[in-house]
Order: C-alpha cells, then sequence, then structure tokens
C-alpha cells in the first residue's frame, strides 16, 4: 500500500526528541563566516554588468528610444529595449512583460525603458547616458483616491473595470471590483445599538530587504539559459520567464541563491529576463545588480490603501454586522492581490453578516508586490481601531470584546472554509493573562491591543530523500529558505528517523533537479515541505523495513521501525538484533540497492493562524514622536519546530509593521517622482528604534500536519499598525487613521485632541 | 583613465589590485578580490551591511575609496575566526538564531566586534546604539541584541 498525504495526521501522543529543540541551522555557519551565497556574490568567467535604463517620468509616451551611440560605445556588448521581448496576448504576463520593459508608455519614475551590457559597471553607466530617449510626457496620477476621480489622468484608454455589472466602460483607473458577502449585512446593522463607521488611509510602503535584487544569466549558443538569482521561487521565476521569452522551460535552469530577505518581495523578477536577453545579445554571461535607489523607485511597494469600515454590535458587545469598502493601489497592472483583502479582514470573529468590497486602481507608481499577509495589514489597521472603538463606547476591555465575539472551530467563513481546532480564544487568552498587559504605565504612555489572522497556505511541493551508505541522510528541497525553514524542515525528518538533526543535510535545489514547487509565500514552505519530507521519510522507513526483513529472511510485516532501528515486531518473528539505518544502508546494494524516497504534493490542510499583539507607546507631546516602549506578540503557531525560528518570524514582522505604522512612506514631488529613494530618507527602523520584543508561542495544533504545525510568517505583521494606533489613542485620547503616524501627523491630532476636537 | 595600483593587507593577507579611483573598497573586495562576505545593501553609507575594519576604524567599505585601501590593513568577516574556531560573536549568533537570511551578519558581526573591543560589557541601549548603523530587516533586531550581549560576556569570562 502507498502511504500518501492522508495517513499524515497529527497523532497527539507521540513522544517527540527534535521537534520542538532549538538546534543550529545548517546554513548557520555559512551565514556567520560570510561563505553563503546571495543573489549577488556569484561570479562568472567572462561575465559583463548589465545596467538598466530608467524613465524619469512619472507617466509618459516613449515616441523613439535610439541606442546607436550606446551601441558604439568600446566596451558595450549589448544593449536591449521593448523591441527585444516579444508582444504578448493580453493578460498576466504581458502585465509582467510591460513592468520589466516599458512599451508604448513608461507608468511610473524608475520604469525601465532599456539596459546594456558592458565589459565594466564604468562603461555600462557611460552607456546609459548615450541611449535617448523621446518622451511625450503626460499628466500623472498617484494617490489611490485621486486616479478614481472622473478627471483624473488615465493610465489605460481601453480599461474597462471587471466585476462591475453591467461592466463599466468608458475612461477609468479601477481594474476592477470584487464584493464578498455573507449573511445579510443590513439586517445585521439593524439589529445593532451601537454602530462605527470610519475611513482609514494607509501609504505604500517597500518590503525592505536589506539584499537588492541580483542576478546572473548565462543565454548559450543551442538555446538554454542558465539563471542565479536571489528569487523566493525559483519554480515560477522559469514558468513566467518561459512565457515572456517565449522559450520552452526545460531550457531554462534557475538556480535560487541564498535570499537576503523578501518578505513576498521577492515572489516577482524584474532583472531577470532583461539580463537574459542581454546575455542572448551578447552571447556572455550577464550579471544585473539593482542599486538602493532601483529597488525602491522600481520594485515592491505594498499597496497603499483607503478604506471605509462599518460595524455594528449590540450594547453587551455581541458584533451583529460589518461592512467595508476598499480601494487599492496597485501601480499601473493588476497583481495587488487585494481579493485577500475582503476575505481576511474580519474572519477571526464570530459575524454571520458581511459586506465587503474591493477596488483595484492603477496609479503611476511601481507595481506592488506582495508583502506579508498581502493587503490585509492595511485594512486591519481600521478593523482593529472600529472595534477598539466599539469596546471604549461599552467600557468593556478590548480583549474582552475580542473574546466576546472570537469565532471558534465550525465557524463558517466568508470565503466558504469552515474552521477546524483554531487558536484564536487561546490566543486572547494568553494575551489577556500576560503580565505585560496589566503592567503599570508611565506618563504619556498609552496601551493598545489588536488582532490579526491569515489564511495560511499549502501547495505544489516536492523533496526527495537519500540514504547515503553510512545511514545519514541527504535532502533536497525545492523552496527558498526565506528565513530559517531549513533547519525545521530537517528537524522533523530527523524525528522521523530517529537520527540527529546533524545527520540531515538539506540543499535546495535548482529547476532541473526536482518537479514544481510553489513558491515561497503564504506562510506555506514549512507547512508544505513538512508534509513532503515526512511523506519521504515513511516511504524510506517502509524500504528500511522490507530490506531489513530481507537481511533476516522474515516476512515484511513481522518488522517494525522504532527509535531509528528496525526490530522485530514480536519475539515470535524471531531473535534479531535490532539494525540501524547505517546497518541496513550498508547492506543496500544486496538487499536491492539505493534507499530513497520523495514525495510531489498539492500540501493541503493548512490551518489558519491568530495573533494578538499588545503594545505600549511614549508619545512625545512636543514633537509628536512615538516610540515604542514595550511589545509582545501572541501568536497561535500550531507546534512550533524550532521555537528560536518562530519567535524570528514574530520578532521581525512586528519590527516590519513598527516601521510601517510610524516612518515608512514613498514620498513624490510634484512631477511624480519618488523624493525618498534611499536608506536615509526612507527609514526602516533601526536597533535603537526598538525594544526587545517578547513573544508568546500558543500551540493548537493543526490536525492535518503530522506535527500540528501552521503556518507562521504573515500574521503577525497583520495586527501590528493597528495595535500602536490604538496605543497612540489611548496616550493622546484621538484616534489616528492615517499612516504612518509620523511625528507631523501625531503633533496635529494631539492639537485637536488640545482644542477638543473630534476628528470623527 | 589609467587605474591605480594599490597593495593592501585583508585579514592579515597582502593583496595587490588596479583600481578605477570611482571604485569604492567595497567594489575591489566584492569584484576584484572576490571576498563576497562583505554586503551591499545601499552603497551610501546607510546600512551597514559593507561594514568592515581599516586601520583598526570601523568604516562603512561603500564609502570608502579603494585607492584609500593602500597600505592599510582590512579586517573582514571572512577574518573573524581563527582556523576552524569561531569568534565568540559568531558562535552566540548561531545559538541565538541572530542571523535570519543572513545578509545584514556580516556587517553586524563586524561592528559589534568593533564596539566589543572598546566596550568589553555594553548595556542593551550601547549595543542598540551602536548598531543603529547596520540595518536587519528580518529579525526586529531581538535576538541580534541578545547573542552581543551573550558573547560579550563570554568573552569578559574568558578574560578574566
Ligand atoms: S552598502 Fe555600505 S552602508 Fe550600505
Ligand atoms: S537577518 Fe536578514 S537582514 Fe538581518
Amino acid at each position: 500500500m502507498t502511504i500518501t498525504q492522508d495517513d499524515l495526521r497529527y497523532d497527539p501522543d507521540r513522544k517527540l526528541k527534535v521537534v520542538g529543540t532549538t538546534p543550529i541551522k545548517p546554513d548557520g555557519v555559512d551565514k556567520v563566516t560570510g561563505r553563503a551565497k546571495f543573489g549577488a556574490d556569484v561570479h562568472l568567467p567572462g561575465m559583463l554588468v548589465g545596467k538598466v535604463l530608467r524613465s524619469p517620468y512619472a507617466h509618459a509616451i516613449i515616441e523613439s528610444i535610439d541606442t546607436s551611440a550606446a551601441e558604439a560605445l568600446a566596451g558595450v556588448k549589448a544593449v536591449v529595449t521593448r523591441d527585444d521581448f516579444p508582444e504578448l496576448p493580453p493578460g498576466e504576463f504581458r502585465n509582467i512583460s510591460c513592468n520589466f520593459m516599458a512599451r508604448e508608455k513608461a507608468f511610473y519614475d524608475g520604469h525601465a525603458v532599456a539596459a546594456v551590457a558592458a565589459t565594466s559597471e564604468r562603461i555600462a553607466k557611460k552607456a546609459l547616458k548615450l541611449i535617448v530617449v523621446d518622451y511625450q510626457v503626460l499628466p500623472h496620477v498617484i494617490d489611490v483616491m485621486d486616479a478614481i476621480k472622473p478627471d483624473a489622468p488615465i493610465l489605460f484608454e481601453d480599461m474597462v473595470t471587471q466585476g462591475m455589472d453591467p461592466a463599466r466602460g468608458g475612461p477609468t483607473n479601477i481594474v476592477q471590483r470584487k464584493e464578498f458577502t455573507m449573511g445579510d449585512a443590513d439586517a445585521g446593522f439593524a439589529e445593532a445599538d451601537i454602530i462605527v463607521e470610519r475611513v482609514f488611509d494607509t501609504k505604500p510602503m517597500h518590503q525592505g530587504y536589506i539584499e537588492p535584487q541580483a542576478c546572473v544569466a548565462n543565454y548559450t549558443e543551442d538555446g538554454q539559459t542558465e539563471l542565479w538569482c536571489c528569487t523566493q521561487g525559483h519554480f515560477i521565476y522559469r514558468t513566467r520567464l518561459a512565457a515572456v521569452l517565449k522559450m520552452d522551460i526545460s531550457k531554462i535552469r534557475v538556480t535560487q541563491s541564498e535570499l537576503g530577505g523578501g518578505f513576498g518581495g521577492k515572489t516577482m523578477f524584474y532583472i531577470e529576463p532583461v539580463a537574459i536577453a542581454l546575455s542572448r545579445k551578447a552571447n556572455r554571461p550577464v550579471k544585473i545588480t539593482l542599486t538602493r535607489n532601483e529597488v525602491l523607485r522600481a520594485t515592491g511597494p505594498v499597496a497603499g490603501t483607503h478604506s471605509r469600515i462599518k460595524m455594528g454590535m449590540t450594547k453587551d458587545g455581541k458584533f451583529t454586522a460589518a461592512e467595508a469598502e476598499l480601494y487599492f493601489q496597485t501601480g499601473p497592472f493588476t497583481g495587488s492581490a487585494f481579493v485577500n483583502a475582503p476575505q481576511a479582514m474580519f474572519t477571526r470573529y464570530d459575524l454571520q453578516n458581511i459586506r465587503a468590497v474591493g477596488y483595484e486602481v492603477v496609479s503611476n507608481r511601481p507595481k506592488v508586490n506582495a508583502f506579508r499577509a498581502p493587503c490585509v495589514p492595511q485594512v486591519v489597521f481600521g478593523v482593529e481601531g472600529v472595534i477598539d472603538e466599539l469596546a471604549k463606547k461599552i467600557g468593556m476591555d478590548p480583549i474582552d470584546l475580542r473574546l466576546r465575539n472570537a469565532a471558534v472551530e465550525g465557524y463558517e467563513t466568508i470565503y466558504g472554509a469552515t474552521f477546524g481546532p483554531v487558536g484564536f480564544v487561546e490566543t486572547l487568552e494568553a494575551a489577556k493573562a500576560h503580565p505585560h498587559y496589566t503592567a503599570p504605565l508611565g506618563a504619556n504612555q498609552g496601551r493598545g491591543v489588536a488582532t490579526g489572522f491569515w489564511f495560511n497556505r499549502g501547495g505544489e511541493t516536492t523533496a526527495s530523500l537519500n540514504i547515503t551508505p553510512d545511514g545519514t541522510v541527504t535532502l533536497l528541497l525545492g523552496n527558498p529558505d526565506v528565513a530559517g525553514s531549513r533547519v525545521s524542515i530537517c528537524m522533523m525528518v530527523a524525528e522521523e528517523l530517529g537520527i540527529g538533526v546533524d545527520k540531515v543535510r538539506p540543499i535546495i535545489g535548482d529547476t532541473s533537479t526536482l518537479g514544481f514547487n510553489r513558491v515561497t509565500a503564504g506562510s506555506r514552505v514549512t507547512f508544505s515541505a513538512g508534509i513532503a519530507v515526512v511523506l519521504s521519510a515513511r516511504k524510506a522507513i517502509k524500504i528500511l523495513c522490507q530490506r531489513a526483513a530481507m537481511m533476516w529472511d522474515v516476512p515484511e510485516d513481522g518488522v517494525v521501525f522504532e527509535d531509528g532501528h528496525v526490530r522485530p515486531a514480536s519475539s515470535n518473528v524471531g531473535d534479531f538484533e535490532p539494525l540501524s539505518i547505517a546497518d541496513i544502508a550498508k547492506k543496500a546494494t544486496e538487499t536491492g540497492g539505493p534507499i530513497a524516497g520523495h514525495a510531489e504534493i498539492v500540501a493541503e490542510g493548512a490551518g489558519p493562524g491568530f495573533g494578538c499583539h499588545i503594545v505600549d507607546v511614549e508619545v512625545d507631546k512636543e514633537t509628536g514622536a512615538v516610540k515604542i516602549v514595550r511589545y509582545t506578540v501572541v501568536q497561535d503557531a500550531g507546534k512550533a519546530i524550532h521555537p528560536h525560528q518562530v519567535e524570528g518570524q514574530y520578532q521581525g514582522a512586528a519590527a516590519q509593521g513598527i516601521g510601517w505604522a510610524l516612518n515608512e512612506e514613498y514620498i513624490y514631488d510634484q512631477d511624480g517622482r519618488m523624493e525618498n529613494a534611499g536608506f536615509l530618507d526612507y527609514r526602516i527602523p533601526v536597533a535603537s528604534d526598538l525594544p526587545m520584543i517578547d513573544t508568546v508561542i500558543i500551540e493548537v495544533p493543526n490536525p492535518l500536519h503530522p506535527y500540528g504545525l501552521r503556518g507562521v510568517g504573515e500574521v503577525p505583521l497583520v495586527p501590528t499598525m493597528a495595535a500602536i494606533a490604538n496605543a497612540i489613542d489611548d496616550a493622546i485620547g484621538i484616534r489616528p487613521r492615517s499612516l504612518p503616524m509620523s511625528p507631523p501627523k501625531v503633533l496635529k491630532l494631539i492639537e485637536e485632541a488640545a482644542e477638543g476636537r473630534d476628528r470623527a | 583613465m589609467a587605474k591605480s595600483h594599490v597593495t593592501t593587507t585583508v585579514n592579515g593577507d597582502e593583496y595587490e589590485f588596479l583600481c578605477d579611483t570611482e571604485q569604492t573598497l567595497l567594489d575591489i573586495l566584492r569584484d576584484e578580490l572576490l571576498l563576497t562576505g562583505t554586503k551591499e545593501g545601499c552603497a551610501t553609507g546607510d546600512c551597514g551591511a559593507c561594514s568592515v575594519m581599516l586601520d583598526g576604524c570601523l568604516v562603512c567599505a561603500c564609502l570608502v575609496l579603494g585607492v584609500e585601501a593602500a597600505g592599510k590593513s582590512i579586517e573582514t568577516v571572512e577574518g573573524l575566526a581563527h582556523g576552524d574556531e569561531l569568534h565568540p560573536l559568531q558562535q552566540k549568533f548561531l545559538e541565538h538564531n541572530g542571523a535570519q537570511c543572513g545578509i545584514c551578519t556580516p556587517g553586524m558581526l563586524i561592528a559589534a566586534k568593533a564596539l566589543l573591543e572598546v566596550e568589553p560589557d555594553p548595556s542593551e541601549t550601547e549595543i542598540r546604539y551602536w548598531l543603529a548603523g547596520n540595518l536587519c530587516r528580518c529579525t526586529g533586531y531581538d535576538k541580534i541584541i541578545r547573542a552581543v550581549m551573550a558573547a560579550a560576556e563570554e568573552m569578559r569570562e574568558v578574560r578574566s
């Protein structure tokens, strides 16, 4: 009988030896010694330097591009423009293509319009200056709400808003409208004693990974391509590269480097097809490394939003209805994943009546990319603010109000799934019991709480496990490790096989070594690869048992695998010394050949995750500066395979949320050029901005995973900005409803509060 | 324009290279000497990923010209371990999971080492301000700070 994913259910009685401990990760030493190879660390013989010319205009027709002078410069080996990329039918791939190389129009400051490959960086830069682009500058629009005004500059004359009934034609920047409903929102509001309705704004921010995108492409004369790059998904890069370059998928081999941070921002490529096209023209390897300026102007960002959120509640604190109208900025092309928002924003509360409508809007900014729980934290900022206000109106403790309305097992969600065992109540109770929640506050300080939810994902996943002749294990995985998944995956293998985690050596295979793996995103990898490797290990164990039975000349069902050894199932079978994996591996040639297990699955059963954040802020009433004084993240991990890795996710996401809450935003000048395209002016949190970030890991096992785990990477960003806004409200008595809550904005609120004005 | 011929010492070894005037020490380390352990996050002195020691001073290699390295002694992450013995900071970063993606780690280690040379017993606040020029987007700094505190403690014990 073959073993399948369905056989791998959580076993609460299993005694664990490895899972739950904190071994040093297999990629650790390389990372502390400088050996680890990141995107920009690949050097090939004869390699050229590629550089990209970018539009200085936010919106312009590209009348012509003259590359002749650049091509004539000594040392220039190739120049590419829009003419070097195939035309594609309308759809996802065409959008991707038009984003990495502008066609008729440049849609944002930083949009790529040409690229060169030269023998040195100096020559490449000089060549860019020799390219003559004739632009016809058009009026532009940056902000999402400006873009939907009737007189807004239009990006695409032929755009028709999808999802309107009847379809709305005519000039529009609204790409699509999606509505999600459950129950009857109007009836729900009719039952409410108290209704709060507020408007919120958030600004686009950048994922902020420290490693700029970098790649090396090597196109050979027989039409094969090798590509080294930093990516969250080398398999999906390969699929998309094949589509936009019109190549066979099998002719492209993508090797992922170590990833210097992605957080969603390296799920989509920008430079890779350009490097391949340059390499094809130059017949030499080409390396492109983005500058930080380019990273900020042309990659990411995260969607900015405008939202109207309304919730109704009875006077004893039961939510009766929720409604949302949401606008998402997506850059010039669709792809913001905004449909996550209406489905996730209220999910965790036992609401029966919801109406949530989202609009995706184009404007003259870079095409947005994913960031932890794409499009959800922006709108939860509003939801959790409204809930805080509701709690105040009836004088109820904010955690108690959330507990009163917490969804539990059996809740049918707006997206159709029914909750299995979930840990929201446990998470809230732990937050309430945490000493932080009742610690005294100092002068000018305030405390806020907020909660968040993420679906968590599964998807296509492959793994291959080989038992070497000495009984140690090599593990081939198909997902870039974005922050510690490798060690957790190895720990599950070690647990299965009853060996030490140092006996399991993982590598991430390139795209030619394994079947397709979905991108590392959505908090899917430790969950999905966990299932794939446990399946692989159990298949290998089955073979080990067969081999041992063969060695003892007993029936296969006469042996069992326990603690890294095959033993006779009972004394009736015979009196044999248990065989270790090494004992069996040594004899593999005589018993039928090398021993291995592999899995190719679509991982299913990702359990949703929930978190609750508690934050104390101190507001400087003279400057409006907000300092984070104390921060606690409480979140259900299902099971923390390696608790340090889980804590690292909680802490890192909270810090990103703190940046988003307090500092981070794109600033544009009147011409639509980004004014703060560097780390000096686009300021992410530094060590001295933050306190230690306390974590509490809740473990309500996911029954559909062999070790009970839930993804953890997305949830800890979701509540952050809302928790901070609630804390600021607690400190100054007036609620910020616009991000970032930067000193001038907070100062203005303080002044308004002093004048006794209620912004509502 | 003619390149300059530069002789310098990196992690105790003498190196010679030819250098364009505008090439930074970071470019030289990474692209000419192929010492890619030192990272580039911004090239404008704002992220600290390129932190190295130049004649005992902590600098951003992206803000130093290659020609300025002439006759100087440079220390990079590749020189931190002695033989197969990791520096206590490296060991503590491993134990505390101070390196998540690891791109900021070489710069953090060099900067933290420079701190412990001038202040063997830094407070949490001192560490946070000293490392304020080294950006990390993954960790929220918590485990980095703990790793530095643990390494400082161990180094003090060894010394006493
Ligand atoms: S690369 Fe030198 S400080 Fe960022
Ligand atoms: S560990 Fe990734 S930037 Fe610090």
